[in-house]
């Protein structure tokens, strides 16, 4: 096998022991991650990982998978970037694959169904953790505080027909609006905008996924 | 089939380039896609299928996005809902990914994450509403609604204040269930 032939089979193998251990999502991958990827192999230190972390969570999509992507195309181009997102994805997917049918065939039973009567409830507790975590980062200012009043006003109101990708377009063009209109009125850019900017601040990563 | 297929593979594709944020933070976007607009499952199926995703290891939007595929067309739907849903991962790495550490500090970026923040924790606060209305947690005054209301703050407490991890949380959940109500 050749040296990045090699490289790229590391890639795949590593993930594919990193990613059964990822229940809930990135909450336990990130430091699995980062032992694996820094400590063991030695591809990147950790300040390059943290920028890679960073980086993850700004773009959409999964942040384990993201950050998977983002390693292996580092090491190794875009094969390093397949290799290495298909070996997150492949043993969850097996996963997912049986637990489907095997939920399933369970689904009507009735201590199931009793069990999921309570998951329900805590699901809408997760959901509303979600919201007070993510509101604490978004919340940095009035504008903001007004913007996420408009967008569950508009919500309630418009609901669903509302297409998702308009919410979100709507979004990045209102913050880069109040952000022009905060300039023009020689206010200073939002708190944390600033603090970004300075690269002071790392966001708080293990406790991020939820 | 094939249009379902497509179907598939197209929704997750749109969600995997709009959902910002990771973890839960993307079900609301999940949701307006395969509840409200392709009406895929109702929002009580939609929310068990959380539960299991959110019990079973790997992120929970690949997680749900294969439990979709899986259920809508079989093992190629769950192949082709997870392609889509993580195709624009690697296209946004590999198209930005190097440059991403310097347009990162960009003033429209930054502006753009912003707003995006803003928007999502909007978002996600209305998710909370409404499946917390169309799971009927609170039906009338009686001693279900009660029931609920406490496991729903018994659960809140416990990722607020004591941090346990949300499985411990679902499966200690999934126990008071059987406990209550069979």
């Amino acid at each position: 096998m050749t040296e990045t032939g090699k490289t790229i089979w590391q890639l795949f193998t590593t993930f594919l022991r990193i990613a059964p251990a990822t229940f809930g999502g990135g909450f336990a991958v990130m430091p699995a991650m980062e032992k694996e990827v820094v400590e063991k192999r030695k591809w990147m230190d950790s300040e390059d990982i943290g920028d890679v972390f960073a980086v993850a969570q700004s773009i959409p999509g999964a942040v384990a998978i993201n950050s998977a992507t983002f390693i292996g195309y580092r090491i190794a181009g875009i094969r390093g970037a397949l290799a290495a997102m298909i070996g997150m994805l492949l043993p969850t997917f097996c996963i997912i694959v049986v637990l489907s049918y095997v939920f399933l065939q369970v689904k009507d039973n009735p201590k199931i169904e009793a069990a999921f009567l309570s998951i329900r409830a805590t699901i809408v507790a997760l959901i509303a953790y979600a919201a007070i975590k993510y509101g604490k980062k978004a919340l940095v200012d009035k504008a903001s505080a007004v913007l996420i009043g408009v967008t569950v006003l508009l919500l309630f109101v418009g609901g669903s027909l509302i297409h998702p990708l308009l919410i979100i377009a709507g979004g990045a063009a209102a913050g880069i609006v109040i952000q022009a209109i905060k300039a023009k009125l020689g206010q200073e850019r939002s708190k944390e905008l600033r603090q970004e900017r300075s690269g002071k601040v790392q966001e708080q990563i293990f406790d991020y996924m939820i | 089939m094939r249009m379902i297929l497509l179907e598939l593979f197209l929704t997750f594709l749109l969600v995997g380039f709009i959902a910002f944020g990771g973890g839960y933070a993307m079900i609301p976007i999940i949701q307006q896609e395969v509840v409200e607009r392709h009406g895929w499952m109702n929002v009580t199926e939609f929310t068990d299928m959380i539960g299991v995703a959110g019990m079973s290891p790997g992120p929970i939007a690949t997680n749900i996005a294969i439990f979709v595929g899986m259920q809508q067309a079989g093992i190629v739907g769950a192949i082709v809902a997870a392609i889509g849903m993580v195709l624009p991962s690697l296209v946004i790495i590999v198209a930005v990914g190097t440059i991403f550490f310097r347009i990162h500090q960009n003033k429209w970026v930054q502006s753009s994450l912003y707003g995006l923040r803003s928007v999502i924790t909007g978002l996600i606060l209305y998710a909370a509403v409404v499946f917390a209305v169309r799971n009927e947690l609170v039906t009338s005054v009686s001693w279900f609604t009660l029931s609920q209301l406490l496991i729903f703050a018994g659960s809140l407490a416990a990722l607020l204040l004591l941090r346990k991890h949300p499985l411990t949380i679902l499966i200690i959940s999934g126990l008071i269930g059987i406990a209550l109500y069979s």
